[in-house]
């Protein structure tokens, strides 16, 4: 009885200490990969390496006067820094960290995140119109006609992952990849030829997904200011900045579940948790790399590049798997 | 409850960029009308850092208003300094010492320089590349470096006078400009080209966008590389020679195809001719004095009018002095390059997506205060 | 034929007096030449002399007796008022190459031949001449060929009632330039299709360049 009610206190408190953590030592990480790219420190004034920057940082967010404009809708405005940072953490519960870590095994685990990945988009349709600046609803605008666009490739490509393991199950998927590197699905030649393929599509769709740079339309800054953001100041801002650092630590962990082998060590030694982290670092430190190494692409480049070239090459993909385990 | 936006699915909006926008680069205003993300009809709106410094022209001396040409285009003020200057001297019929016009021809080409890398970080910032920034500034920074030893300041220049140059160069500026140019030589073609400007995003951002054709440069009467970007060979410093740029052996960079990646080319090639010509500049750096003597101190030129141009990084600025034999200006008019080529803005920029406007804006290179003076 | 002497032939149709006199010398010159000299390789160099010269005269000038190279060009004013004409000046002294004054009612046509012959405009501006009670509105026209030709059109207007028309149909570039010269110094630029204030505030009912003007 005891360890029933112990063990969700345990992993909630688990969770939203490394989600917290995550987002806001993202920021810091973020800061510093820049720093480093573009040949400067980046902070160091506070703490050790500025170490206690993320800490400064809250401080001074939640200090500011929460400032609701006049000619917003209320309500609205004020849900949805709430409503991008909510479905991004209950998204923690459902991702396997080990074969032993995880907040809750559901059984359609996969549909449940991308149902939760969704409700991020709303929020910033909702924060951009609620917001009564024209900026903002053009950005809010943008946000849905990508992320419309995006999710079809990342669906059709995750079927494929799907019909190779016969499960929804994030934890089975994960299993089902046990052993060296060439279990993998992002190797798996033997169920598709594409897979590698696949997973680049998934990933530039995670990047599209999380509205992260070359692809963050939502806030293109040089065009519309701060987009959905513009007119959120204060722990507002501060809640959508841990929304997105929080739905890249999603998107990395999804990827490393479904394409790279989840908890397993690429040479079948000592598989645990830690394998895990090291992957999903890695992802996101390249999610932090290509974003300051490219410039901009254009909104409607973008929605090209998601309807003509990624959609009808998943589909083929999809049918490629299907051939294939049909025929093998 | 209030309804953000009134408007029925067919009808238009007015968006205004500005004048506090982060792609407008200081005070300008565009007024744009919008149908959806497509441009209707775009005004630019001026006047939010206006100062008239022609008024300013009329009120002190000649050599009291030498600081005010740095304060228009404060990226390439040499090039103000030097139109200024020519201007005056031609009213007054000064001549120069050659070592002044070396000297002249090597900083203003060190300031276009800074001028050109500051445009590309700045452009590069305004199609959402951060990291070009901090490498453009980090060479910037040394040109500034090397500025400041000589004239003493790093933006606002006030280094020429009627006559020559307020100091003289020395071993250790000419020494760091070597070092710079062999160093930049060397970034040129790994970081500003293999990882900017061969980006295949970057291409397709400015390929056949913002098309200006060379009948529209003219009409509007746009210079510089906006004129060169759409095939118009025209440089002051090749077709109107001044100071001792016919001795230097550079090429005038022409791409005819009239898009936004077109200009940028543009740019990008003149920072390697403003390397030759600054290397060229100190192998040939004659010795003696760097201002004409007896230039006196209250400058009283004949009445009558007269006309300075001088290539500036933007394009042709041009200085008409009216005197009236008196000591000040009667009238100085200054021609901003920008101002007529922001003035093409509204024609091309109708029917273009917002953010294609906002990159065809940054491939004009503005600078607001030399527009609004 | 240079682009300037070019330009000063197309710009002499604004003047058929000029022109008519002109024609005339040459024909004087070249009658003169004939006689004078055999076909020789000088002829042409004195005929553009000439014609330079005649150029001059018919500015206004009395200089036809200076040498054949292009002397230091005396002001016009010095000499009484400056008559409608093309004038070329040197280049060195004053940086411009022909200098046009013309009547105000001129400058629509001026701009149509100089749009013609491939110039573009580079600015427009006024002068406040307040001890003659007149304001000058100086075009400057530019191209862009391999030689250099600045031409500068100049007309003068009544101080009083500052009106002229509008050439910013013929050169759209024109449309802020006279926007700019309105704020400065009230010229109405009649025709013109929005004669808002462009540098000066959106009420300002100033002009701050004229010489009057106290803030």
């Amino acid at each position: 009885m005891d360890t029933s009610i112990w063990r969700p206190i345990i992993y909630l408190v688990c969770f939203m200490a490394f989600a917290g953590l995550n987002a806001a030592y993202l920021g810091w990480c973020e800061r510093k990969g820049a720093g480093r790219i573009q040949r400067r420190t980046g902070p160091m004034e506070v703490g050790f390496h500025g170490l206690l920057q993320p800490l400064a940082d809250g401080l001074k967010l939640m200090t500011k006067q929460l400032l609701v404009p006049e000619g917003v809708d209320q309500i609205l405005f004020r849900i949805a820094p709430i409503l991008a940072m909510i479905p991004a953490l209950t998204s923690m519960v459902v991702i396997p960290f080990s074969d032993n870590i995880q907040g809750r095994a559901v059984e359609l685990s996969v549909l449940m995140l991308f149902a939760l990945a969704s409700i991020g988009m709303i929020a910033i349709l909702i924060g951009g119109w609620a917001s009564a600046n024209k900026y903002a609803v053009i950005s809010a605008a943008r946000a849905v006609s990508q992320n419309l666009a995006y999710e079809i490739p990342m669906l059709l490509t995750v079927i494929t992952i799907v019909m190779i393991t016969g499960s929804m199950n994030l934890q089975d998927i994960a299993m089902d990849q046990q052993g060296g590197f060439w279990h993998w699905n992002i190797f798996r030649f033997d169920k598709s030829i594409f897979m590698p393929v696949s997973f680049l599509i998934f990933f530039i769709c995670s990047v599209a997904e999380t509205n992260r740079a070359p692809f963050d339309m939502a806030e293109a800054e040089s065009e519309l200011i701060a987009g959905f953001m513009t007119e959120y100041g204060s722990m507002g801002f501060g809640l959508f900045m841990m929304g997105e650092y929080l739905n890249i630590v999603v998107g990395a962990c999804l990827t490393t579940i479904l394409f790279l082998g989840g908890w397993s060590c690429p040479f079948g030694l000592f598989p645990g948790v830690w394998w895990f982290l090291i992957k999903i670092y890695i992802l996101i430190f390249t999610f932090i790399w290509v974003r300051w190494t490219y410039p901009r692409t254009q909104v409607y480049k973008l929605l090209n590049l998601s309807w003509k070239i990624l959609i009808p090459f998943s589909m083929v993909n999809l049918l490629v798997t299907a051939a294939f385990i049909k025929v093998f | 409850m209030t309804v953000p936006i009134q408007c029925r699915p067919d009808e238009v909006f007015v968006l205004n960029l500005g004048p506090q926008h982060p792609a407008t680069h200081g005070v300008l205003r565009v007024k744009l009308t919008m149908d959806g993300e497509y441009i209707v009809k775009a005004e630019p709106v001026l006047g939010y850092i206006h100062r008239m410094h022609e008024k300013m022209a009329e009120a002190g001396s000649f050599a009291q208003f030498m600081p005010n040409t740095a304060r228009m285009d404060y990226l390439h003020a040499l090039a103000y300094n030097h139109g200024y200057v020519l201007a005056v001297e031609r009213a007054a019929g000064i001549e120069v010492p050659e070592r002044a016009e070396y000297i002249r021809v090597i900083t203003v080409e060190l300031n276009r320089l800074s001028s050109h890398l500051l445009w590309w970080a700045a452009f590069l910032l305004d199609l959402g590349g951060f990291t070009p920034l901090l490498y453009a500034f980090d060479d910037r920074e040394r040109i500034l470096d090397l500025l400041e030893r000589i004239t003493g300041s790093r933006l606002t220049y006030c280094y020429f006078r009627f006559g020559g140059v307020y100091n003289d160069i020395d071993d250790e500026f000419i020494a760091g400009t070597r070092d710079f140019i062999k160093r930049l030589r060397s970034r040129l073609p790994r970081m500003y080209h293999d990882l900017v400007t061969h980006n295949i995003i970057l291409i397709k951002r400015l390929k056949d966008i913002g098309f200006i054709t060379p009948e529209q440069c003219r009409k509007y009467g746009a210079t510089g590389p906006v004129a060169r970007g759409s095939g118009i060979n025209y440089d002051v410093r090749k077709n109107e020679p001044y100071s001792v740029y016919p001795e230097f052996d550079f090429d005038v960079p022409v791409y005819t195809e009239c898009d936004s990646m077109a200009r940028y080319m543009v740019r990008m090639d003149e920072i390697e001719q403003s390397l030759r010509i600054i290397e060229q500049a100190l192998d040939k750096l004659p010795d003696g004095p760097v201002k004409a003597k007896k230039v006196p101190k209250i400058l009283k030129p004949a009445a009558g009018d007269y006309y300075a141009a001088v290539e500036a990084a933007r394009g042709a600025f041009g200085c008409r002095l009216v005197c009236d034999g008196g000591k000040s200006a009667y009238r100085l008019k200054l021609r901003s390059p920008t101002f007529s080529n922001l003035s093409l803005f509204g024609e091309v920029a109708e029917g273009m997506l917002l953010a294609d406007a906002l990159a065809f804006m940054g491939s004009l290179d503005l600078v607001i205060p030399e527009i609004d003076r | 034929m240079s682009i300037v002497e070019e330009t000063r032939k197309a710009l002499l149709q604004l003047f058929p007096e000029q022109a008519a006199a002109e024609a005339e010398a040459e024909a004087a010159a070249d009658a003169e030449a004939a006689a004078g000299a055999e076909a020789d390789t000088d002829a042409t160099a004195e005929d553009t002399a000439s014609t330079e010269e005649a150029g001059e005269a018919a500015g206004g000038e009395e200089t036809a007796a200076e040498p054949a190279a292009p002397a230091k060009e005396e002001e016009p004013a010095e000499e009484g008022p400056r008559e409608n004409g093309v004038l070329v000046t040197d280049h060195a002294a004053r940086g411009t190459h022909l200098d046009v004054l013309c009547d105000p009612e001129q400058v629509v046509e001026a701009a149509g031949i100089m749009d013609e012959a491939g110039f573009f405009l580079e600015a427009i501006t006024g002068v406040d001449w307040i001890k003659e009670d007149r304001m000058e509105v100086i075009y400057d026209y530019n191209q862009t060929g391999p030689d250099p030709c600045r031409v500068v059109v100049r007309t003068f207007i009544p101080r009083a009632n500052p009106e002229i028309p509008t050439i910013s149909e013929i050169h759209p570039g024109a449309n802020w330039h006279e926007r700019e010269t309105h704020d400065f110094f009230g010229i109405k630029f009649q025709g013109h299709p929005y004669l808002e204030p462009l540098l000066l505030p959106e009420d300002a009912d100033f002009h701050p360049l004229l010489k009057d003007f106290t803030p």
